[in-house]
């Protein structure tokens, strides 16, 4: 079953955590506060890990001390794309592949904004993979999650640039055939100045990671690898979520300052996992304002510095 | 609505010798317009240069991005931050701009398209001037939406009509395209720059309720809903699919048709608000020509020559072009024997003619294929073989 089918707001789900508490012992999920309550129950299939990261994603922005009234969520379209529309944020739901330029035009008209991107590999890599070259080499001040399930998952489970050689997909009926990004390498080689890939096996260090990018100035890119058990794991025999899991425990190498040549995918091959670039670069912003300044001396109120 | 005055930063206060496309850059400064992103394409990218040079000691941002998807969406982004908005392109760039005149649409985020039109299809002649983008601006992307667009044919009206250009933007929350072409964009002529305190501008509709109470997509009897910008604590949701009230994703029949209404309503509610045409020598007309941008400039010849030589010719310009201006037509028709419409391509807005007048009168196409203008002959030789 495709999730494109799923996709309505009819959707039931029972809420797998309903066993009633003992009087006077209720308690609220502490991320409950975080998300569009009255948009649960979500679209995603079980075993699916999205939900994982924006766990992450929430714990990451509890422990950042920002405040929640600035900061925006834009994704774009996909599986992952539906992120934006469940945070209690102000969140932008965009066009397939486009949300960093959205992010870009959001982030430099109000610099106050702490933007996040999130949006999945598909999104993010090919169709979009144009924009995100561009603003990793801008140091655009934006963090970028990317949820790699290594397939269009809306669709339903067809190639995508991340798809691993020799994984069958929808679109790849006798296997994968194309090379796939090393998607930390191209973040690396395009500027980012912050660079971690984590799986949903990892949610504490997810987490942090997420954390460290929010308090991080200029383009950071998180990878975060998450099963999609009712097409990828489902047509490779791979199990189901849980299934997934175990794999990314047994199979993933924690290596932080790793080359990131060298940390490339293969299909259920290891995992290398950790933060690869953590460096400073002057953003997009700072360059052009000190550019600016420089050029025009005493006459150039810095953009965005008294922002109203 | 909410009236102000221009910002006086923004304003070139003066007498002016200059270009269509720098006019069209000074009129966007004027009306407040503090973002633009953009990509180079020919004959449009004086007016982003001429951005880049200004808005340092303005205070905005330009930004080149990397294609024009990017550029149409970087300022849907700019403008959800508070700001007014443009992007400038030419017909390859407009057609690649197409998803997010779309998303403009269904997000209702105001927002200007300049398009300096060149010859086509594809690369076509990239130097010489068409109008033949006309039915792309009204039905380039897909699904149902009803944008706005207007036909400057001097470097005057490049910044006169940019003004209004934006406050057309704010006062109905769509996408406005602004049909320049590259005869327009390049000739050079006087621009009279007013104080600021002469320009009106049309402020965007902030909403006055409280977070909780606003809902993004609640309109009144004016179907345009008021708006806030993100960091203002409203917690909005935004997106591009079928949305309720709250702008949640409401994908059903009836959350479509509730949707579509409005969206389309809010222009057709105010078709007659929204014509703006000019005319001379209606009053004893039996033939019209029919023109806008450039193409008007040609017609006036032709027209004037007609009338010496003793024949009723009247002259109809369209200045906003979509919507088009049905009723205008329709009473024209009839009373008058013919519609003459000249244009630089090869019958585009002849059609909206054809489907105004309803065969009360006859509708003349006077097509050209672009890369130069009419002769003025060629359009008189049509007028006088239906005057007589």
């Amino acid at each position: 079953m495709s999730n494109a089918s799923r996709d309505t707001e009819t959707c039931a789900m029972e809420d797998a955590g309903a066993v009633a508490p003992a009087p006077g012992l209720e308690m609220q999920n502490p991320i409950m506060p975080y998300l569009r309550q009255e948009r649960i129950p979500h679209i995603w299939c079980p075993g699916c890990g999205i939900g994982t990261t924006v766990n992450c994603f929430i714990r990451g922005l509890e422990e950042s001390g920002l405040d929640l009234n600035k900061v925006a969520i834009v994704s774009g379209i996909g599986c992952t794309g539906r992120v934006a529309g469940y945070m209690n944020l102000d969140s932008f739901h965009t066009t397939h592949g486009r949300p960093i330029p959205f992010a870009t035009g959001l982030k430099l008209a109000n610099p106050e904004l702490k933007v996040v991107v999130y949006s999945g590999d598909g999104d993010l890599f090919a169709i979009g993979g144009n924009h995100f070259f561009h603003a990793a080499r801008r140091n655009m001040d934006i963090m970028v999650v990317c949820v790699n399930n290594h397939t269009y998952g809306m669709t339903g489970g067809q190639v995508a640039p991340t798809t691993p050689l020799g994984a069958t997909v929808s679109t790849m009926p006798f296997g994968n055939f194309e090379d796939s990004f090393n998607l930390p390498f191209v973040a690396d080689a395009c500027g980012a100045v912050y660079v971690a890939r984590w799986t949903v096996y990892h949610v504490k260090q997810l987490a942090r990671a997420m954390k460290e990018g929010l308090a991080k100035k200029g383009f950071v890119f998180i990878e975060a690898l998450a099963p999609c058990p009712t097409l990828y794991s489902r047509r490779n025999k791979l199990g189901d979520g849980v299934d997934q899991l175990k794999y990314f425990k047994e199979k993933s190498v924690i290596r932080h300052g790793a080359n990131t040549k060298d940390v490339g995918l293969s299909f259920q091959g290891e995992i290398v996992v950790g933060k690869f670039v953590d460096r400073e670069r002057p953003t997009w912003l700072d360059a052009m304002n000190e550019h600016f300044a420089a050029h025009f001396g005493d006459q150039y109120q810095p953009y965005g510095v008294h922002h109203g | 609505m909410n009236l102000t005055k221009a910002d006086p930063k923004g304003v070139l206060t003066g007498h002016h010798f200059m270009d269509g496309d720098h006019a069209a850059c000074e009129g966007a400064l004027a009306a407040g317009c503090r973002f633009v992103a953009g990509y180079p394409i020919t004959p449009s990218t004086e007016v982003v240069e001429r951005f880049a040079q200004r808005i340092p000691l303005i205070g905005g941002v330009f930004i080149q991005m990397e294609d024009e998807i990017a550029s149409s969406i970087a300022i849907l982004g700019a403008a959800w931050a508070g700001r007014k908005v443009m992007t400038v392109t030419s017909g390859p760039g407009l057609s690649l701009m197409m998803e997010h005149v779309g998303l403009a649409a269904i997000t209702e985020t105001p927002c200007v398209f300049v398009d300096v039109q060149r010859g086509g299809p594809s690369t076509g002649l990239p130097t010489l001037p068409a109008q033949a983008d006309m039915m792309q601006a009204r039905w380039g992307s897909h699904g149902d939406y009803e944008p706005i667009a207007l036909s400057p044919n001097s470097p005057q009206e490049c910044f006169d009509l940019m003004i209004k250009a934006f406050n057309l933007a704010e006062l109905y929350r769509v996408p406005v395209f602004f049909m320049m072409d590259e005869v327009v964009g390049h000739m050079t002529e006087r621009v009279v720059i007013p104080e600021a305190s002469a320009i009106e501008i049309v402020e965007r509709r902030w909403t006055r309720k409280p977070p909780g109470e606003y809902r993004p997509y609640a309109a009144g009897d004016d179907l345009v809903p008021e708006m806030v910008k993100a960091g203002d604590g409203y917690r909005i949701h935004i997106t591009g699919l079928t949305h309720d009230e709250r702008g949640y994703p409401a994908m059903n029949a009836a959350a479509q048709k509730r949707m579509m209404e409005r969206l389309v309503g809010k222009i057709r509610n105010n078709r007659e608000k929204l014509i703006d045409v000019r005319g001379a020598h209606l009053d004893d007309a039996e033939v019209v020509v029919v023109s806008f941008g450039i193409t008007s400039r040609v017609s006036g010849p032709a027209i004037e020559e007609a009338r010496k030589q003793g024949f009723k010719v009247g002259h109809l310009r369209l200045v906003i072009t979509w919507p088009f201006p049905v009723s205008v037509i329709q009473q024209l028709a009839s009373r008058v024997k013919a519609f003459v419409v000249p244009e630089l391509n090869m019958g585009q807005m002849v059609l909206e003619v054809e489907r105004a007048a309803a065969g009360k009168a006859r509708v003349i196409s006077v097509p050209h294929a672009g890369g130069t203008v009419h002769e003025p002959q060629e359009i008189l030789d049509r007028i006088l073989e239906f005057a007589r």
